[in-house]
């Protein structure tokens, strides 16, 4: 049999996330993954974006754009750092916040999601942002919310996490001015990385010249080729001549589990050290999404160093989480 | 009652048959194919003409989820839905609550199946008490009942060591263990094949090493003890090939794929569909051939691998789905649509659906043989009929071909003589 031999069922298919993101006018409705978007709208997020930056630096940190607004934080599994960036940019909207966390509350009593939505929706919520441990939850909510609802997925599973990525692209452009020339490396913990997932799609659409993953083959997904990058072993191999270096967050459970043998021959192999900066380019930016574990993923120089730009990724992630808000919300009016 | 089954195109593998006959029944049995016993008067005669009459079908994988789970299904809904695809005979997996581990619940099924009256039900006694994997079910006892196999399905979490007692003490009882070939170890939390959908999407990926390392392990016991073995829901192409050789020198190992993995594969999961959350996974388009290719040199024979469920079960991210398909009503016509491409002739796809499952259940259906039971579908292979919830029969309408148009229909079926179904 030929393998073009198409299947019976491909016409029925559920709405992939490329259509189930934009409206009919091709605008953003929801937020769930960067890959399906076009360069246009990857580049008008940054563009709204820099609209907001300057919005924490005034004296009264608000502008009304989205006030009226209901915004859910819906999050199903732990995390203060993005829930708190994500308050934060809503509260500068002037929206109204509820803060839900859900892997504490009513999942545990049985409540499934749909009925957590439902009850949510009865509250006339205007936006869940959504985390959840599931890779295609984001998803899954935003093809059963109404019309009117948007979904932000601040994280799902290993599958995406596309305001991370987002505001990497936009600490990417702000330092860089352009990516076609661009030579990015991505290291650490692929196999499990929603962020790097994200990433890899923004990096490609955006144009870089070059997307290297390196990781040992354990945290690699068994068919990394195809994600559209080229894969390295050897760190220093990885960063000769590169001009982006971001380092993915190792989790701690990974140790010891038949992935990785220790943390110590983990940063000997795939740790970021001053010696191996120098077989990046000399003007190479240094990322991270936080949090760090110094002597794990880098180390203090590196951190804390002359390149590194990781403080600056905190305080663009609330411009870049204004901007999508706005966004989907149909509020498309930068206030500068 | 006497019945006749007039002008149709009579399909039996087992007799090398593929001529336009008459069949002729009586007292439940086939009574003849062909010449008219003398003295026959029948009481109902069907027109099948432009239709094929072939042996009813013999599923080796189906779970029928009762007793215990009858908010997905029960055992008169999924026999009725059996009979209105072709099959005429239905195995139980053992999963249900309480476990199929014992005589009480052996006959509890049976009675369930005689009372619905359609298809014939053949329980699948578990391998293990509670099918936790560590002390053998009285599976004497489970023969007497009337189970036809043993069964660890769809589990497989038997260690090597209890595995290698349990296939000792199975052949010392000459029973059939049938076996779902996946390590349990490395399939982890894995619910989608290892490949480039789940490198996408961030879904545990399932690799082909959790099938190959099963069926390796299984084929050495099986080797080594005599037991009689069958490896049910094949997924993979290097699994056809170790199957294929195995079958050289050990004719006592059989398997089945089911055949909705001969037609879609991992890219069909597309974004998160979760109808396409299947248990083995579909693969690549290359194990996809494979599988067509060992159906068509007969290396295995072909189940549905029915798994009904509720609309809730299916309603969650992707990872927390339940895995399955409910799929006894579309067999037919995607084995039909490989006769239609030239893959497989009629009579490979009846002896794919009813005789070599028989002959792998030792029983003595499958075949239009004279004193066979008379269990017989008709089919109208040109019928064309779109999938709705409207014309469905199981319980469960878990199937990624919903609103699909299908060709290829059966319009009777008769189990034991009775015309049980009909369009």
């Amino acid at each position: 049999m030929s393998s073009s031999k198409q299947p019976a069922s491909t016409s029925f298919k559920a709405p992939d996330s490329s259509r189930l993101q934009l409206d009919e006018q091709g605008r953003l409705r929801h937020f769930l993954t960067t890959e399906g978007l076009s360069k246009d709208t990857l580049t008008e997020i940054m563009d709204v974006a820099e609209s907001f930056s300057s919005v924490g630096h005034q004296a009264v940190k608000k502008v009304p754009v989205l006030r009226g607004k209901t915004i859910v934080n819906l999050f199903f599994e732990n995390s203060t750092r993005t829930r708190t960036t994500f308050d934060l940019a809503a509260k500068r909207l002037s929206a109204d916040v509820i803060n839900l966390n859900i892997a504490t509350s009513a999942t545990s009593k049985g409540e499934s999601i749909l009925d957590t939505i439902r009850n949510l929706e009865a509250m006339h919520a205007d936006m869940f942002v959504v985390r959840h441990s599931d890779s295609g939850a984001a998803h899954f909510i935003a093809s059963n919310v109404e019309p009117h609802v948007s979904v932000i997925n601040a994280g799902d599973g290993s599958h995406a996490h596309p305001t991370q990525a987002m505001l990497d692209m936009f600490t990417i452009r702000r330092v860089k001015k352009d990516f076609s020339d661009l030579k990015v490396a991505i290291i650490g913990d692929i196999l499990h990385s929603r962020v790097a997932r994200s990433q890899i799609h923004a990096l490609n659409t955006l144009g870089v010249k070059e997307v290297r993953v390196i990781a040992p083959k354990t945290l690699l997904p068994s068919d990394t080729n195809s994600l559209g990058v080229h894969v390295y072993g050897d760190l220093r191999t990885g960063l000769d001549d590169v001009d982006v270096i971001i380092m993915l967050r190792l989790q701690r459970e990974r140790m010891g589990s038949a992935l990785l043998p220790s943390e110590h021959e983990y940063f000997e192999c795939f740790g970021l050290t001053e010696e191996k900066l120098a077989y990046a380019k000399p003007d190479v930016t240094v990322m991270h999404p936080g949090p760090i574990n110094r002597g794990v993923e880098m180390d203090a120089a590196v951190a804390d160093g002359a390149n590194s730009v990781i403080l600056q990724q905190v305080t663009n992630g609330i411009a870049i989480r204004m901007a999508v808000m706005t966004l989907t919300l149909g509020q498309n009016k930068a206030t500068g | 009652m006497n019945i006749v089954i007039k002008n149709g195109r009579v399909v039996d593998p087992a007799n090398e048959r593929d001529a336009i006959q008459d069949v002729y029944i009586a007292n439940g049995k086939i009574q003849s194919v062909g010449d008219k016993p003398s003295g026959f008067v029948a009481e109902l005669s069907i027109d099948a003409s432009n239709k094929w009459v072939m042996p009813g079908f013999v599923d080796l994988n189906a779970s029928l989820r009762e007793p215990g789970y009858e908010h997905k299904a029960t055992i008169e809904s999924e026999t009725k839905a059996a009979v209105s695809g072709g099959y005429t005979s239905v195995c139980c997996l053992p999963d249900t609550k309480p476990v199929l581990d014992t005589p009480s619940v052996v006959q509890l099924i049976l009675d369930k199946a005689e009372l619905a009256g359609y298809a014939k039900v053949l329980p699948f006694g578990a391998l293990t008490v509670g099918l936790e994997g560590n002390t053998l079910s009285e599976i004497y006892a489970l023969k007497k009942a009337g189970c036809v196999a043993i069964s660890q399905a769809p589990k497989n979490n038997v260690n090597s060591q209890v595995l290698r007692r349990a296939l000792q003490y199975a052949s010392t009882h000459n029973m059939l263990v049938i076996l779902k070939p996946e390590d349990r170890v490395i399939k982890d939390d894995g619910c989608i094949h290892d490949g480039s959908v789940s490198s996408k999407l961030g879904l545990a990926g399932i690799p082909i090493s959790a099938e190959t390392l099963a069926i390796a392990q299984i084929i050495e016991l099986a080797e080594e003890t005599g037991a009689r073995v069958h490896l049910t829901g094949v997924s993979s192409a290097r699994a056809v090939t170790m199957i294929a050789r195995a079958q050289s020198t050990n004719p006592a190992i059989s398997a089945d794929v089911h055949a909705h993995q001969l037609h879609l594969t991992e890219l069909d999961v597309g974004t998160f569909d979760a109808n396409y959350h299947t248990s083995p996974p579909l693969r690549s388009a290359e194990d996809r051939d494979a599988l067509v290719a060992g159906v068509a040199k007969g290396v295995f024979n072909v189940s549905s691998g029915h798994q009904p469920h509720e609309a809730e079960a299916k309603q969650a991210p992707f990872p927390s789905t339940e895995p399955g398909i409910s799929s006894l009503e579309t067999v037919l016509p995607l084995m039909l649509e490989l006769v239609d491409e030239g893959i497989l002739d009629v009579s490979q796809m009846v002896s794919r659906l009813a005789y070599g499952p028989s002959q792998t259940l030792g029983l003595d259906t499958g075949c239009l043989s004279k004193g066979a039971p008379a269990d017989i579908c008709i089919v109208d292979p040109d019928e064309t009929w779109v999938v709705d919830e409207e014309h469905w029969f199981s319980h469960g309408i878990n199937t990624p071909y919903l609103g699909h148009q299908m060709k290829g229909k059966v319009t009777h079926t008769l189990v034991n003589g009775h015309l049980v179904f009909e369009k």
